[in-house]
């Protein structure tokens, strides 16, 4: 079994799986619950400013049957005393000393308030901090959480109030709210950061009742923006990771950064490892499914490793940071087309349809080795998809709809073309982008567009 | 013979439709499911061409109503069809998910779509204005009431001549409570009424009307009146109380069980009931015998298990109802005491070779009579023809049905005809006589438009 456990900024954790700050890290009978069933660690849910929630809070999305593909909220930062949290977060940690205890807080923009709680949270044994810059609702409009996280200047001056008081790490938890996530993750680390932490959730309707059109969800008939989470986000938030993981300043210091959004599995896990995660936070799956998904979180992600001969989590962290590019970096004479195994195929078409419509027209219906013409076509007798290679630009479309697993295969084939990237192109010849000459362009090195 | 042999909540049970229905999270996740195939090889499955892939995208939007106006746009008998379809041999069969996992239940999915319809009471079809053209239906079945519906729709005057009290042929009389309650049917026929279509039942052509009425009065007619009885085994004993044929005894069950529980308990049932035949029709008579309590039921067919008719999965059901088969036996008489049945006397069969249709018939073995005892005999050895009928029509016929043309034309220039009564060769289905409806209503609809132009 391979070595799950992590060092996170001088936090060690027995694995890379905490719970992020949100209703199931509400308690201590929640967290000690979660710690039994083998949790890493646990972002306590936010402390701070006296707030008082509403109901109802959470709406979902249910996409063909499946329910809570994502979940928003209207819920605010805990809504318990703030010396209940304290005192349980006490008792916690002291029951559980090798297991990463950390409290998120979010008070106002005021340095004292910040030492203030600060101190308070310190005195609790706690590992770390985490600041709360994200939450998109309910307290951004208060002047906390994502009105901090959005304005840099902010997010740095608050972060280098905190990181002053604090002698336990400062983690600073970044909203996705924004157009350029390293903008707010740079003025986290100018302002003192020891590391970093995202995606928060992101603003979203999640739906209007079809019947009485309310959004959902409806509060006492009103509705507004929450907090988008699940396995929906994921794309979004391995893409922000990717950016920040990327900076500078966070490969030159190795700023360890906690990743969510989204992770429901072990193979989601693996990925935002792979993009530079060091911990990794886990909310709407575990409120969708309780506590004991740790046990596949951990089991396969250990399992997949041993399958990969590695014998610790650490090792594959950033693994694939260094493979992140940019489109002007791409090799244009890369090309690959897609072979349809008939053997495999089962004749639902949808290969056909997509390319068709939705592509390059580069896939034909033979039957008997003939064309024929779907439109009048009768699917009595099982025609066969064959891909015209020479029109296939590569775009992955028809091995993407293609319910069959490895029916269709992108196969990289001899462009006939030397090696060249965008940004070396129009580097050495800038009249490309001139019609005209990239005509002349395409020509000589053999490109056509069917 | 006994009554109430079974409790009424047993009996309840027993006569349940078979299959559920679909929740509306069943039918939105099974829908789901549903690939979406571009000329989907399910849509050239079905005889009515419905498209299936359309209906159910249109369930799993939650677009029910569309999802069963898509349907019964193809087919007038969606709601039956959804029942009755050997969906195995149909669109589940060409599904293309049935080679990899399991195909998508299309027929329940059906069922959803078009029970959703008529429980909602809505009516989609608004019927072209009315053309002053008449056309004469012969029987009230899949055939007649899809050609009656469809010509409504295009603004005839159609009309249905049903001999029966109650309108629906087969899908009313003949489908056991368990695949399709009598109401399914009925509604059904309310829908196609809705379309502005008369039915007119009790009256039979030849007795109450004759078939020059109908040539005199009306610019078309299309004879679509199934087929009649089970014949007589013409064995002695088949007078005896305890004999009966196995379309009546289905009948009496479907109009008992509309009627209420008590009313079904109230039908009399053997202890041993031996059923004659072994098509998908002895397999229900044999179906409902055990299911009202009765303690053992044979089946006696007098050829082998490879040579019977009834569907594979009828007869893999049968045979967990706990039937029993005595296959190469053919029955030669009826015994009885005192008026009632007390057996029946049968010899065993060989198998012969193929003859010209592929099938194997049988030979009695000289010497291997034996008796059954039981004391009631259910006959279910096909069904009589209306000969008598076609020919008050003048109708040319082929190996005893009505012959017609690719248009359902038959010999009679003013009659079309279809449904059973043409099927001399296929599978005779629902799905079929439907089509023929179909496809006849647009025959009679561009015959009677061209002898306007000319």
């Amino acid at each position: 079994m391979a070595d799950l456990r992590i060092d996170f900024a001088g936090i060690r954790s027995p694995n890379p799986f905490w719970l992020a700050s949100a209703p199931p890290t509400n308690s201590a009978y929640q967290v000690n619950k979660a710690f039994e069933q083998g949790w890493g660690g646990a972002v306590w849910k936010t402390i701070g400013a006296p707030v008082l929630n509403v109901s109802s809070r959470y709406g979902g999305f249910e996409y063909n049957g499946e329910k809570l593909v994502a979940i928003n909220n209207v819920e605010l930062i805990s809504d318990r005393p703030l010396d209940t949290n304290l005192k349980e977060i006490r008792e916690v940690k002291s029951l559980w000393p090798d297991r990463a205890v950390i409290v998120s807080a979010m008070v106002e923009s005021d340095p004292k308030a910040w030492k203030d709680i600060i101190s308070q949270i310190e005195d609790t044994g706690a590992d770390a901090i985490e600041l709360n810059y994200g939450c998109p609702h309910g307290m951004s409009e208060r002047g906390m959480g994502s009105a901090v996280g959005q304005v840099p200047e902010y997010c740095s001056m608050i972060t280098s109030w905190a990181a002053e008081a604090a002698s336990i790490p400062v983690i600073v938890k970044l909203t996705p709210n924004v157009t350029d996530i390293t903008k707010p993750a740079e003025a986290a680390l100018s302002g003192g950061a020891d590391a970093l932490s995202l995606i928060n959730t992101i603003n979203s309707i999640i739906g209007v009742d079809l019947d009485d059109f309310h959004l959902k969800p409806n509060v006492g008939g009103k509705g507004s923006h929450g907090g988008y989470a699940g396995p929906a986000v994921k794309p979004i938030a391995l893409h922000m990771l990717s950016s920040v993981a990327g900076l500078e300043g966070v490969q030159r210091d190795g700023i360890p950064i906690s990743g969510m959004g989204g992770i429901q599995t072990w193979r989601d896990a693996a990925e935002f490892l792979l993009l530079g995660a060091t911990s990794l936070q886990v909310c709407t799956a575990v409120m969708h499914y309780g506590f004991r998904l740790i046990d596949d979180l951990c089991d396969g992600l250990s399992n997949w490793l041993d399958e990969k001969g590695i014998t610790s989590v650490e090792e594959i962290i950033g693994a694939s940071v260094p493979r992140i590019s940019s489109f002007g970096d791409f090799d244009l004479s890369y090309k690959t087309v897609a072979r349809i195994d008939p053997e495999l195929c089962i004749h639902c078409n949808l290969c056909y349809i997509a390319c068709d419509e939705g592509a390059h027209q580069c896939i034909d219906l033979m039957v008997d080795g003939e064309k024929i013409d779907p439109s009048s076509y009768q699917g009595a007798t099982k025609a066969i998809p064959v891909v015209r290679e020479d029109d296939c630009v590569g775009c992955n479309l028809c091995s993407l709809v293609c319910p069959v697993d490895s029916c269709i295969s992108m196969v990289e084939v001899d462009s006939g073309r030397k090696a060249v990237t965008w940004n070396e192109l129009t580097r050495k010849r800038p009249g490309v982008l001139d019609w005209d000459e990239m005509k002349r362009y395409r020509e000589e090195v053999g490109i056509k567009i069917h | 013979m006994e009554t109430s042999r079974l409790p009424l909540e047993q009996l309840e049970q027993k006569f349940t439709e078979i299959k559920p229905p679909m929740s509306r999270r069943e039918a939105s996740i099974e829908a789901t499911r549903c690939l979406y195939c571009y000329d989907a090889p399910c849509i050239a499955a079905c005889p009515t061409s419905i498209d299936v892939p359309t209906f159910i995208k249109k369930i799993a939007t939650e677009n029910v109503t569309g999802a069963a106006v898509t349907i019964l746009e193809a087919n007038l008998m969606g709601a039956t069809c959804s029942r009755v379809c050997p969906v195995e041999e149909l669109c589940e069969g060409a599904c293309v998910l049935g080679s990899d996992h399991k195909p998508i239940e299309i027929g329940r999915l059906q069922r959803y779509a078009t029970d959703h319809l008529y429980q909602k009471g809505i009516m989609p079809f608004v019927p072209a204005p009315a053309n002053g053209k008449r056309v004469a239906i012969v029987g009230a079945g899949p055939a007649g009431l899809t050609c009656a519906g469809e010509l409504a729709k295009l603004g005839y005057e159609a009309t249905v001549f049903e001999k029966s009290q109650l309108p629906g042929g087969l899908s009313t009389y003949g489908i056991v409570v368990m695949r399709e309650p009598i109401q399914v049917s009925l509604d059904e026929v309310d829908f196609i009424r809705q379309l502005g279509v008369e039915v007119r039942t009790g009256v039979e052509i030849g007795s109450d009307l004759q078939p020059d009425d109908l040539l005199r009065d009306y610019d078309a007619v299309f004879v679509a009146a199934g087929m009649g009885h089970v014949p007589d085994l013409d064995i002695p004993g088949e007078d005896l109380t305890g004999v009966t044929e196995a379309l009546s005894f289905i009948a009496e069950t479907k109009l008992a069980e509309r009627d209420g529980l008590e009313r079904l308990a109230s039908i009399p049932i053997g202890r041993t009931v031996v059923v004659i035949g072994a098509g998908n029709t002895a397999i229900d008579a044999a179906t409902i015998a055990k299911r009202l309590g009765s303690e053992r039921v044979v089946i006696v067919y007098r050829r082998g298990e490879r040579e019977m008719p009834a569907y594979e999965f009828e007869y893999a059901f049968i045979k967990n109802e706990g039937v029993e088969f005595r296959f190469l036996s053919q029955p030669i008489e009826i015994l009885g005491e005192k008026g009632n049945v007390t057996g029946i006397r049968c010899v065993a069969m060989e198998l012969t070779e193929a003859g010209h249709d592929g099938r194997r018939a049988s030979r009695p073995l000289p010497g291997s009579e034996f008796v059954l005892p039981c004391d009631q005999v259910i006959k279910a050895i096909g069904q009589e023809k209306h000969l008598a009928l076609y020919r008050s029509f003048g109708l040319e016929l082929e190996r005893g049905y009505v012959k017609v043309d690719e248009q359902f034309h038959t010999t009679n220039p003013k009659v079309f005809a279809g449904g059973d009564c043409i099927r001399h060769t296929g599978e005779a289905m629902t799905v079929t006589a439907t089509e023929d409806g179909k496809r006849a209503a647009k025959s009679i609809h561009s015959w009677l438009e061209n002898a306007d132009a000319e």
